[in-house]
């Protein structure tokens, strides 16, 4: 097999990428089936019908979950062997995060624990830190926690007051503040604490619950996630020994941006795999459910959603696991030096930042639409907590906010993509400079497609691309550094970024599902691919229109409009029918359809 | 001692059967496939048996086509050492009767004492290999047990029987067990079981290579028919003014219609 290219992050945005470089969950291993299919059991067997006492707090319970957990490995994939865990590829953390996606609460402390409580010790630990604490973190003996944010300083996360001062003899830090919304602080054994040393370096540090001047505060009284706990996370005077400094002091930012990014990855995935389980969910209840003497499943108006919900649960698959393939194309590439250490690993997934937060945007956007058409689904039932989508709606709607909000995502994606132009390393601005002299010339009439079935949406995802660069070009172009005042222009130029790729993931699926199983093989694939396009193509054009107007006036604006207009010209297909098809299927298998 | 644990690949309960056509046989494109649940016990009590020094290894065995490995990469993952596939297309719909004579031949070239297996497969619930299979091993056969223990050389098994009581036997090794539920809590394969289970000894023979030309089958499955999709209930609407005329409707429907009168 020939190697892999491994694509710069972003490269989606001014290129394109061949279907076969791209992981799909077609291409799961043996292992990685067994790995979903282990972590689905465990979640049916242990967790689901133990949802009531894991939501009442029992958190001594979820502490017994926890350590099961641990001792089938769930907890180490992301953990190196010599450190207890087992070192495995982030496609294999992909489908762990994707089955756990529905398993409620426990999800929660699962991905918080696997995730940011573990993490900055994998990438930014020494060796002896590592050692001492990593198995006990694999295995489940101890949970983890992060405390980053505080009362004032949520999204502005590098703004905590929470302080470090050193000790006269040098060999403590006393910690002195208060963070806020800590997952897992209820029960946790270990916490990775940001304060500034000197009210200046912003530092992480390792802190044991048991330390000395630690406590936790009351229960937050929330909308969802009840059998998660969240607490405040009290310091006063705690004495943490210098040697639990986490990687530099004054390196904070580095941890704290780094362990986000896989964060928002990993959250993109439990989402998705929590998206399609409301489809599953949703349909099995609308076969079984008969409203004027028919399963409520014949009616064209719930087929649309299960369709709907079906796409883009899809979509937001795709987009996961392409993320997780494009991680570990990269990672394979360091040697084996570099491989052993966590900040060469980090950098290598810095590369990926913007699809990072477009996994989390997506995955998290994805869910909470899956979850409201499923109580839709259900009706009245659905609003009453004997069925299990009432408190899946509630669970699904913090995943909008934490992990960066989404709107703090959006403003991100723009941002990195101009810096990355800027330090060369993506060439946003030649791509930009070639488009205005392809559009001078450019006529969607000239263009011949082969007669292939995912011809058009090729064609018209690669049209996109071409209207979110123009579009963005103008407006760097217009507020050149001001840009990052124009927020209502960033998040235009993200919602592009966003539905480019979204739109990308899924036909690249589609495409190589088309290569390997033929048309017929590959039919709801191709299905779900045009249904999509068809409905973003209109929306790309609307956003691409929005911006312009506004930062352009007069014939120059008129022009633009005109060539988003020719770029965006596309003609409608009969997406009822073939929603009608993906629903229909769905109905047959009473499940989400298009996973294996 | 060395025991052998049969591992049938079946469909999981929950995949949607769909008959072909020509009613030949089901198709097999929406199937998920899993190790026989009842096949899951015996994997346990093997390693359980294992794991307190009373077995030295543990061996998966299955006759199927070449699918049928998963089942047994399923039982290495939950920790059965090694593993033999007998593997041909006809074991697609094969019957008991030639399962059992492949199993018997590829068992020759095994070292083994015990055998425990499932007290049936959930797709077909035949139940009839492992008595087939005692028959033509020659060895003694100790059926649905719930409770089992190995001594030096026999096991003790206790059988759930009529009215919650319990039978209790004894059998010499060499023996075949056949499982019941409540054996055991059958173990998930586990992440680093799941990884180690690619490097483990896996044998694949062909019919001929233990020494099978072809195999004679003693019955021959002629047909399928899947259940009659349940009829849709009927509702009888009205308020409690018309209710006896509602009542003599019901009766004269089930007397009639439904003959469950
Ligand atoms: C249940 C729960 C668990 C949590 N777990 C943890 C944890 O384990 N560890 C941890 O450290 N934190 C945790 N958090 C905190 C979480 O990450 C923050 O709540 C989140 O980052 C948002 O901060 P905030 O709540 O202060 O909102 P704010 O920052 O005040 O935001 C309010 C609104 O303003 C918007 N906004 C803010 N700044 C901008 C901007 N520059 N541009 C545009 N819009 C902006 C936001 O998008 C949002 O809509 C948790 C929170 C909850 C609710």
């Amino acid at each position: 097999m020939s190697k892999k290219r491994i694509y710069v992050g972003g490269e989606w945005l001014i290129g394109s990428t061949d279907p076969a470089d791209v992981f799909t969950p077609e291409d799961f291993s043996k292992e990685h089936e067994m790995i979903y299919e282990t972590t689905m059991d465990f979640v049916r067997n242990e967790i689901m019908p133990q949802m009531e006492r894991i939501e009442s707090k029992d958190f001594e319970f979820s502490r017994e979950i926890h350590r099961k957990a641990g001792e089938l490995g769930l907890l180490g994939t992301d953990v190196p062997e010599e450190y207890g865990g087992m070192g495995l590829d982030k496609v294999s953390t992909t489908a762990v995060g994707d089955a756990m996606g529905r398993a409620g609460s426990y999800a929660v402390t699962h991905a918080a624990h696997t995730g940011i409580g573990t993490l900055p010790l994998v990438y930014f630990g020494n060796e002896e830190q590592k050692k001492a604490l990593l198995p006990k973190l694999a295995s489940g003996e101890w949970v983890g926690a992060y405390c980053l944010t505080e009362a004032g300083a949520g999204s502005d996360a590098l703004s905590g007051v929470t302080r470090a001062m050193l000790s006269k003899d040098g060999k403590h830090y006393l910690l002195n503040g208060e963070k806020m919304f800590i997952t897992n602080a209820g029960f946790a054994d270990l916490f990775c604490v940001y304060a500034k040393v000197d009210d200046e370096h912003f530092t992480g540090f390792i802190v044991p619950a048991d330390t000395e001047g630690v406590s936790t505060g009351a229960e937050e009284k929330k909308m969802g996630g009840h059998g998660s706990s969240t607490r405040p996370v009290i310091l006063e005077d705690a004495k943490v020994p210098v040697k639990n400094v986490l990687f530099e002091v004054g390196k904070g930012h580095k941890i704290a941006f780094n362990v986000l990014n896989l964060g928002r990855w990993k959250l993109g995935a439990s989402c998705t795999g929590g998206a399609k389980q409301c489809v599953s969910e949703a349909v099995k209840y609308a076969v079984g459910r008969t409203q004027f003497n028919k399963p409520i499943s014949s009616f064209g108006v719930i087929q649309n959603k299960l369709a709907t919900m079906t796409v883009r649960a899809y979509i937001s698959d795709s987009i996961q696991y392409r993320l997780a393939g494009l991680f570990d194309d990269k990672l394979d590439t360091l040697d084996g030096h570099a491989k052993k250490e966590g900040m060469e690993n980090a950098k290598a997934i810095e590369e990926y930042a913007v699809e990072c937060s477009i996994s989390k945007i997506y995955g998290s956007e994805t869910l909470d639409y899956c979850v409201d058409e499923w109580v839709q689904i259900l009706g009245g039932y659905g609003y009453c907590s004997e069925y299990p989508a009432e408190r899946s709606y509630r669970d699904a709607r913090i995943n909008r906010i934490w992990e960066g909000t989404n709107e703090i995502n959006r403003m991100l994606i723009p941002g990195t993509l101009l810096k990355r132009a800027l330090q060369g390393r993506l060439d946003l601005l030649g791509a930009a400079g070639k488009l205005t002299q392809e559009l001078v010339g450019f006529s969607p009439l000239g263009v011949e497609l082969p007669d292939t079935p995912l011809a058009v949406q090729e064609q018209m995802v690669a049209q996109c691309k071409k209207i979110g660069l123009m579009t963005a070009g103008v407006a760097v172009q217009k507020f050149q550094q001001k840009l990052i005042d124009e927020q209502e222009v960033l998040e235009l130029i993200a919602d592009l970024a966003i539905e480019i790729f979204a739109m990308e993931s899924g036909l690249l699926r589609a495409q190589k599902q088309l290569d390997k199983n033929g048309e017929e093989g590959a039919k709801y694939h191709i299905a779900a691919v045009k249904v999509y396009v068809d409905d973003t193509v209109p929306k790309i054009e609307k956003w691409a229109k929005q911006l312009l107007a506004y930062v352009e006036q007069g014939d120059t604006l008129r022009t633009q409009l005109a060539a988003v207009k020719k770029l965006a010209r596309y003609q409608p297909i009969d997406a009822i029918s073939l929603k009608r098809e993906i629903a229909e299927r769905a109905i047959e298998l009473e499940a989400y359809p298009l996973f294996f | 001692m060395n025991i052998v644990v049969l591992c049938k690949q079946v469909p999981d309960t929950e995949s949607k059967i769909k008959l072909l056509d020509d009613q030949s046989g089901f198709a097999e494109a929406d199937i998920k496939w899993v190790l026989n649940p009842y096949d899951e016990f015996a994997v346990e009590e093997a390693l359980k048996l294992r794991e307190a020094g009373k077995a030295e290894k543990v061996i998966a065995v299955a006759a199927g086509p070449k699918r049928a490995e998963d089942a047994l990469i399923t039982a290495l993952a939950m920790g059965a050492d090694e593993a033999v596939l007998v593997e041909d297309d006809l074991f697609n719909w094969a019957e008991a009767y030639q399962v059992a004579q492949a199993l018997a031949a590829a068992l020759k070239e095994v070292d083994f004492q015990l055998i425990i297996c499932g007290k049936q497969a959930v797709d077909d619930d035949s139940a009839a290999v492992p008595g087939m299979l005692a028959e033509l091993t020659n060895i003694g056969q100790m059926t649905v047990v719930s409770k089992m223990e190995l001594n030096d050389d026999t096991v003790t098994g206790w059988r759930d029987v009529e009215g919650g009581a319990q039978e209790v036997l004894e059998g010499k090794l060499p023996l075949i067990v056949t499982a019941n539920r409540g054996l055991n809590e059958p173990r998930y394969a586990s992440l680093p079981g799941i990884m180690k289970a690619k490097r483990k000894p896996f044998k694949r023979v062909g019919l001929a290579d233990i020494g099978l030309s072809s195999l004679e089958p003693k019955t021959k499955v002629v047909g399928w028919s899947l259940p009659e999709p349940r009829a849709e209930g009927k509702m009888f609407e009205g308020n409690s003014d018309d209710l006896p005329q509602r009542v003599s409707e019901v009766v004269k429907l089930l007397v009639d219609e439904a003959k469950v009168l």
